[in-house]
């Protein structure tokens, strides 16, 4: 039998695999993936619960949260674009410095 | 075993294989068609859940636009490995100082969170009454949820001048006075 506590677990360990990739790989382009992971693992907890109460506020925040993720990812690769233009590199160490 | 466990193990080991080759990747190409696999296992789990709204936003807006637009950006760029001869020789998992600190506190959360989830409270079979229908979910996000609604278009909006003047081809040449020749 599938119960909440299922999901909960699964949701924790999709969103420690999110928190390991943002800390393990050296690509801007992994490290959003690795948001946006962690993003769904929080979405899966979030539908869990509401199933689990037997609410739609579970559901609709989702919508918001997809919505954040949206415009997150928008900004973050637009930073990315413009970051690679200046040293054609996506490894986060070689923006070290905040102004060239 | 239920067919609706065989679902949920299946749905659920396809989304910590795909999760985990997401980071395992050198190459981001893979990296983002793998979460979109991953992406498809959890909208599975949520029909597993009685949304099926949002399995197929889940579908539509997130392995349907926002990945596209990761896809979009990493061909864009060309820059598809992690370049460095360093980044070639060592394997992500072995590299010293933060990055094996990153990997042991991610290991540490994980197991951290399995532990606290296991002691918990036996929560037993779900419910039912369980809210499948859009209708239901459409009339509280533009009545309760009508503010924040409102807001999130707001959002979009800001996030999307931002990224216009952000990715903008920032070329002093382009940049002349009104009217200079």
């Amino acid at each position: 039998m599938v119960t909440l506590s299922h999901y909960l677990i699964l949701s924790a360990i999709l969103f420690a695999i999110g928190t390991a990739g943002v800390f393990v790989r050296r690509n801007l382009i992994t490290i959003l993936l690795s948001i946006e992971i962690m993003l769904n693992a929080v979405n899966l907890t979030f539908v869990a619960f509401g199933r689990a109460l037997g609410s739609a506020d579970g559901q609709i925040i989702v919508f918001f949260v997809m919505t954040v993720a949206a415009a997150e990812a928008a900004v973050g690769l637009a930073i990315v674009i413009s970051l690679f233009r200046h040293k054609e590199s996506l490894n986060p160490d070689s923006f070290a410095s905040l102004k060239w | 075993m239920g067919s609706e466990a065989l679902a949920f193990y299946v749905f659920g080991a396809v989304a910590i294989a795909a999760s985990l080759l997401v980071i395992a990747q050198r190459n981001p190409i893979y990296s983002v068609l793998l979460l979109i696999a991953s992406f498809g296992a959890l909208s599975g789990l949520y029909i597993l859940l009685d949304a099926p709204f949002v399995a197929v936003i889940q579908i539509i807006v997130y392995a349907g636009a926002i990945m596209v637009l990761f896809l979009f950006v990493v061909m864009l760029l060309n820059a598809p490995h992690e370049e460095t001869e360093y980044d070639e020789r060592v394997h992500p998992l072995l590299r010293p100082g933060p990055m094996r600190f990153g990997a042991c506190l991610a290991l540490v959360l994980a197991i951290e969170l399995w532990w606290a989830l296991a002691r918990g409270v036996d929560t037993g079979a779900f419910p039912g009454g369980a809210v499948t229908s859009v209708a239901v979910i459409g009339r509280s996000l533009f009545t309760d949820y009508a503010f924040a609604f409102e807001v999130t278009s707001i959002l979009i909006l800001v996030a999307m001048v931002g990224a216009v003047v952000l990715a903008r081809r920032d070329d002093p040449r382009e940049r002349r006075k009104p009217g200079e020749r």
